[in-house]
């Protein structure tokens, strides 16, 4: 953690001499130091447009969670299932999400649900590859002592396959929570009522270029706050993980 | 002919092979162990030793013969067995004792009791007071004890332990063969021991059935006469090397 501080302290003094020193304009680029005045000034704005940003996301990615648990179980008990969804698994992470996103508004509106498909469309498939192969990384000798033990594919899904798949899951869970936030500025980038990203758009048409980047660092503030809190949610459902590799590896 | 708890009849199992054809691995294996009797299968490395012990457990139906237990057809079927893997497979989300209690667990018994009666079995096992710790916390030797409490403490008619020893190292291993000499001596247990160590197979074992290469038979059958409870003395004892002489010949005839 520190030498990052350290990097970005220093990037950010670079930047503030080499915006005084060329008197470059403020509506080209702003110094870090009235990015940070600005965004102060008009934190109420700000925050107005952070609560919109954070509900979308956790509608859409909660959304997200559901299909693809729901889909990697479904796959992990059918095989004939994986057969038919993996390819179009695939296939939805190949959609321009730049050219579908501004369709969506045009085909559902300004309200939740074309954000909601937009993050969806991001975060799914990281969620649900975690998910299916976590289950499948189960080890032939425990399927088998399980059989032994009598357990239906149910029990063995239940007492082997679902705690192992774990760590997978917190791994993707991960990936996918900074997509989301990405996800849903997009989404609303392209039209939406209020929110981080149109908020962007909106400085940006009105050359606020500090007010920009200052929903710039709230956003990435956002996206490292739900990263961190995913470690603490692992540390509460599966404490087993930390405390085995805290040993191994010691 | 004396009492039969387990009879294996005239195994025969081939592995469809990618390229066509099938590949024999079983071909015609038979024995059977009396109440209470411990038998040991060795063979030459890669002889089938795993696919007949898969067989027996009920996992893998043989193309032909049949598995007994108590004179009932249990060919295919996996509740007259209790199984331990090589790898002992206790689980990290779970506690020593929740590990132990995961058979009767499987099998529809409440955790509170499944517990109790896993519990009961941690003083016989030298698990005593490592009931909450987590499998990482616990040594090679005590993990194989807890992988062993939890197959028998399902009470299951036979137990068959695929090589329980087979990733420990050497003093632990022998460590582990003299204390199951005295824990089986305490219980009723009737075993199948799958194993590639001969010292291990005539230390513990009644008999010992000795396979073929494959596709494989049984080559020969020992008997080993030596008196119970056995110690580590009785390894350096004249009659004990003319049954390891016996057994490595019977592995050595082509």
């Amino acid at each position: 953690m520190a030498p990052s501080l350290v990097l970005v302290g220093l990037g950010l003094a670079v930047w503030q001499w080499y915006v005084a020193a060329n008197d470059v304009r403020p509506q080209v680029l702003p110094s870090p130091l009235r990015v940070v005045e600005q965004g102060w000034a008009f934190r109420a704005q700000i925050w107005a447009n952070t609560v919109p940003t954070l509900q979308v996301t956790a509608v859409g990615f909660a959304v997200s969670l559901a299909l693809a648990w729901a889909l990697a179980v479904a796959v992990d008990f059918s095989p004939w299932l994986r057969r038919a969804l993996t390819p179009l698994l695939v296939a939805s992470q190949t959609l321009p999400i730049i050219a579908i996103a501004p369709l969506l508004i045009i085909w559902f509106g300004f309200g939740l649900f074309p954000k909601v498909v937009v993050i969806a469309l991001v975060t799914f498939f990281p969620v649900a590859v975690g998910l299916i192969e976590g289950f499948a990384a189960t080890e032939r000798q425990a399927s088998n002592l399980l059989r032994s033990m009598g357990a239906s594919r149910w029990k063995e899904f239940r007492y082997v396959r679902l705690p192992g798949a774990m760590p997978y899951f917190f791994t993707a869970l991960r990936i996918g929570i900074t997509y989301a936030v990405t996800g849903a500025i997009f989404a609303e980038y392209v039209g939406a009522q209020a929110g981080l990203g149109i908020f962007m758009n909106l400085q940006k048409n009105s050359f606020r270029t500090d007010l920009v980047l200052a929903a710039v660092v709230v956003t990435a503030l956002l996206s490292v706050a739900l990263f961190a809190l995913t470690y603490l949610v692992q540390r509460l459902v599966i404490p087993w993980y930390g405390a085995e590799r805290r040993v191994t590896r010691g | 002919m004396a009492e039969t708890k387990l009879l294996v009849d005239d195994l025969h199992l081939a592995y469809p092979v990618e390229a066509g054809g099938t590949l024999p691995v079983l071909a015609g294996v038979s024995f059977d162990i009396a109440p209470g009797e411990f038998v040991s299968v060795i063979g030459p490395s890669g002889c089938g030793k795993s696919t007949l012990f898969d067989v027996v457990a009920g996992l893998l139906r043989p193309d032909a013969g049949r598995v007994l237990v108590d004179g009932e057809d249990a060919t295919g079927r996996t509740e007259p067995f209790a199984y331990m893997p090589q790898q002992d497979l206790l689980f990290p989300w779970r506690t020593v004792l929740d590990n132990a209690a995961l058979g009767l667990q499987v099998a529809g018994m409440r955790r509170r009791a499944a517990r109790e009666r896993a519990r009961a079995l941690f003083g016989p096992f030298g698990l005593a007071g490592f009931e909450d710790a987590r499998p990482f916390e616990l040594s090679g030797g005590m993990r194989q004890r807890a992988a062993l409490l939890r197959t028998v403490v399902l009470d299951r008619p036979v137990l068959l332990l695929d090589e329980p020893f087979g990733a420990l190292d050497s003093l632990t291993r022998t460590d582990m063969q003299t204390w199951l000499e005295d824990v089986r001596a305490r219980f009723d247990w009737t075993v199948l021991l799958i194993t590639h160590d001969i010292r291990e197979a005539a230390f513990l074992s009644d008999r010992v059935v000795v396979l073929g290469s494959r596709p494989t038979r049984v080559r020969r059958e020992a008997v080993v006469d030596l008196p119970r409870p056995r110690s580590l003395a009785d390894i350096t004892s004249p009659r004990f090397a003319a049954v390891e002489e016996e057994l490595l010949a019977a592995l050595r005839t082509p």
